[in-house]
């Protein structure tokens, strides 16, 4: 097989080499962190060391940190453990394992940028119900980091809650539950090249936590039952600390070549010009719809996507682009996001394949018709 | 003619406490690497070929998953590991049923379940339904005419263990699946301890629901699985949604790796269980040969004969497991499940079986394994016989 591109990081990232070597290395430790005895107690240490130094990189205790298998769980366990009667607020463009576990809830707007409205925020908080307000703090398909600080501030005046889901954001940009000032912070492993299968809540020490989501066994001081995946763990706080050093400059100009050379090719961005992860574009083609591009993309060794990973079997728009009013552009967007180790070459393949690909697609529908998408 | 062969050197410190975890087999590592490395695709990334490349080899683990517990590849939902599946199976069944306006509200379960089927049970009646946790015989096992009782009142679900994972005492699942079928209860059985010890065939037994943990069984940790039978069909609520994946019954990206792991640790328990119950239950009855031999009075708690090859659960005569583990720290052992090790209290499944506090308090759980060796049993026999003594002298002394 041809050598692919991989510019899924949304999806997945590569695992970091450090990361590797501390999951692999935990592998031949055997223990269940729980037992009292030599090897239980070495691998609780694993696990505890891992646990202060992603709480300390987030801007949390080790004590309020919760191992779980993921992000989705994560934001799941946030909600069930926090909302406890309170009303639910998210913002239109939240992942769906928040969507999912916030049922019923308020939604707040955003613009064309891909921001929250934070105005709305205020107005549907002052009416003094107590809340519970989810907001990312970036997007998963666009990459739009989201005002969170002043969403905090917002919240605090009026006494609400707000989680944070952080799962795209780690890693990519400075992140702290402390200085965000929110409730707590939802981080996968995976997302920011650790082993798949880990995640965290962190939780700040003023938020409340009704009971877990997976009960038994009395692991994570009750918050989270079941025998903790020691070895991805230590993979996490591996690829957290490596993570630290990423140079985030260089990734950010690696995206905005791949982003000129598809706008050269009469792409849109979407989302610009909010604030957005160094790592995202999502770019939408004028008459050309998302899942043909992927595919056409593929083909030519370039791996990228339309929306979510999760939701890639299923032939739906996006929510995220709807809801910031893109109209037929929705439908016609993929997402390209660069992996830590993206390298020039690969942008350079992106942009050539990418040209062919516009070359062929774009003439299913005129010039003119473009401008009007990109103008409604 | 044979050569004498030299008793392999003790593993130290010697393992053996492997029903709180086991080793991950090194075959199982070597066939997670290349998805720790190069093969690094989401599975749900179905759109490119790095995506497909993992789902495959996702769905090939599953195949492994499935034919080792006599089930169909599509009854088998990947979850983080034995808890959260048995989360899942309960609360999932119980709210399902009751969100279709089902009116049954009872849920029975036993004594000696693990923790978390208790937990999620109790978990229940908070939201309305009556948890029956039905007592077991001095040997462990449940009585099958209790469970019959239990059910002359309406029963949406009944949890029972395959294998203790204190006692390692086997349950009849076939005939206690039929007897909740007959009273058109569900049937759900945690397997944690039975997968890879024993022959299971959840389709023949009708078992309705049945967890499985990775780790328990040579395979990684944060991984496990679910068995929902389809046909008939079981529904259930999912316990947390997101992205739908596992149809929409656990969300959350497929940790790849660890899958192919568990499918990996899967394929090589079915290929060499009996080989492997066969070694392990020969060092087993060894060690309790020579223990008897040293310490006559040395009980055995739960039945012998119905119980898993690699597990002794063990009532000293006078010296207590706290004392007896402190005088040997190169064995490892436990006085019960590792979750609650940190916790002082005598073991619940122990006072189950109607010992006193006072005995369990003098218990221990020997857990032998794949890669225990004759030299490791030879060690922990001397060791234990010997601590035993030191701790029968120290208490004449006072």
């Amino acid at each position: 097989m041809t050598e692919m591109h991989y510019l899924d990081a949304n999806a997945t990232q590569p695992l970091r080499p450090a990361a590797r070597d501390a999951v692999l290395a935990a592998f031949g430790v055997t223990g269940n962190p729980s037992s009292v005895h030599r090897p239980g107690r070495l691998v609780r240490r694993i696990m505890e060391d891992a646990r202060e130094a992603i709480a300390g990189a987030f801007g949390g205790q080790p004590g309020d940190l919760v191992f779980t298998s993921g992000g989705t769980e994560a934001d799941c366990l946030a909600i069930h453990a926090m909302a406890g009667g309170r009303r639910i607020i998210m913002s239109a463009i939240e992942h769906d394992a928040v969507r999912s576990a916030a049922g019923g809830a308020t939604v707040l707007p955003v613009g064309v940028d891909g921001a929250v409205d934070l105005r709305a925020l205020d107005e549907r908080l002052s009416d003094g119900v107590a809340s519970l307000v989810c907001l990312m703090l970036a997007n998963n398909e666009t990459g739009v980091i989201q005002p969170v600080r002043q969403a905090a501030a917002i919240c605090r005046h009026h006494g609400a809650l707000l989680h944070v889901d952080a799962v795209q954001a780690a890693g990519r940009m400075p992140v702290r539950l402390d200085s965000l000032g929110a409730h707590s912070l939802a981080i996968s492993s995976h997302k920011l090249g650790g082993p798949a299968g880990a995640g965290a809540l962190l939780l700040a020490q003023d938020a409340p936590f009704a009971g877990p989501l997976i009960g038994g066994g009395g692991q994570e001081r009750g918050r989270r039952g079941g025998t903790p995946a020691v070895a991805l763990i230590a993979g996490f706080a591996a690829a957290v600390r490596a993570s630290a050093a990423d140079d985030l400059v260089t990734l950010a100009r690696l995206r905005d070549a791949a982003e000129r050379a598809a706008v050269a090719c009469g792409a849109v961005v979407c989302g610009d010009p909010a604030y957005r992860l160094p790592n995202t574009t999502c770019i939408a083609l004028p008459g050309a719809a998302a899942g043909v591009q992927v595919i056409a993309l593929d083909l030519e060794n370039i791996a990228v996507s339309a929306g979510a990973a999760c939701s890639s079997g299923k032939v739906q728009t996006s929510h995220v682009l709807r809801a910031m009013g893109l109209g037929a552009l929705a439908g016609e967007a993929i997402r390209v996001s660069l992996p830590w180790n993206a390298a020039a070459a690969d942008i350079e393949a992106f942009a050539t394949a990418y040209q062919r690909v516009a070359a062929r697609l774009r003439t299913t529908r005129g010039p003119t018709l473009v401008l009007d998408a990109v103008r409604s | 003619m044979a050569m004498t062969e030299m008793p392999p050197r003790p593993n130290r410190p010697v393992y053996l406490d492997n029903q709180a975890t086991t080793r991950c087999d090194p075959r199982v590592v070597e066939a997670m690497l290349p998805y720790f490395s190069e093969q690094y695709g989401n599975p749900a990334s179905a759109e490119h070929s790095m995506g497909r490349t993992a789902e495959a080899a996702v769905e090939n683990a599953r195949a492994h998953v499935a034919a080792l517990i006599g089930a169909d590849v599509r009854e088998v939902i990947f979850t983080s590991g034995a808890t959260e599946a048995n989360n899942i199976a309960i609360k999932g069944a119980a709210r399902f049923a009751a969100g279709m306006g089902d009116k049954r509200r009872r849920i029975v379960t036993v004594a000696t379940e693990h923790k978390c089927v208790l937990e999620s049970a109790a978990a229940l009646a908070d939201e309305g339904f009556e948890t029956v946790v039905l007592p077991v015989r001095r040997d462990g096992r449940l009585d099958p005419g209790a469970l019959r009782d239990a059910l002359t009142v309406p029963t949406l679900l009944v949890s029972v263990m395959a294998v203790n994972n204190e006692t390692g005492v086997i349950e009849n699942i076939a005939e206690l699946a039929a007897i909740a079928k007959e009273a058109g209860a569900l049937f759900h059985s945690d397997l944690a301890q039975a997968v890879g010890k024993i022959p299971l065939d959840l389709t023949g037994w009708n078992v309705d629901l049945g967890s499985i943990s990775g780790h328990k069984v040579y395979g990684p940790k944060g991984v496990g699985a679910l068995f929902v039978r389809r046909r008939p069909r079981v529904r259930l609520a999912p316990l947390f949604s997101g992205g739908g994946q596992e149809r929409g019954l656990r969300s959350g990206t497929l940790p790849a790796a660890l899958i192919v792991g568990l499918g990996e640790a899967c394929r090589l328990a079915a290929a060499e269980m009996a080989a492997e119950a066969d070694r392990v239950g020969k060092l087993r009855n060894g060690l309790l040969e020579r223990l008897r031999r040293d310490i006559p009075d040395v009980r055995v708690n739960g039945s012998v004969t119905a119980r898993v090859p690699g597990n002794l659960n063990l009532t000293f005569p006078r010296a207590k497991a706290a004392d007896l583990m402190g005088a040997v720290p190169d064995l490892c052992v436990s006085t019960g499940s590792a979750c609650s090790s940190a916790a002082v209290e005598p073991s619940y499944v122990l006072r189950a079986l109607g010992l006193s506090d006072h005995e369990a308090a003098r218990s221990l759980r020997i857990g032998i394994g794949r890669f225990t060796s004759p030299a490791d049993i030879d060690f922990a026999a001397a060791a234990l016989s010997a601590a035993n003594a030191a701790c029968e002298a120290a208490l004449s002394e006072r």
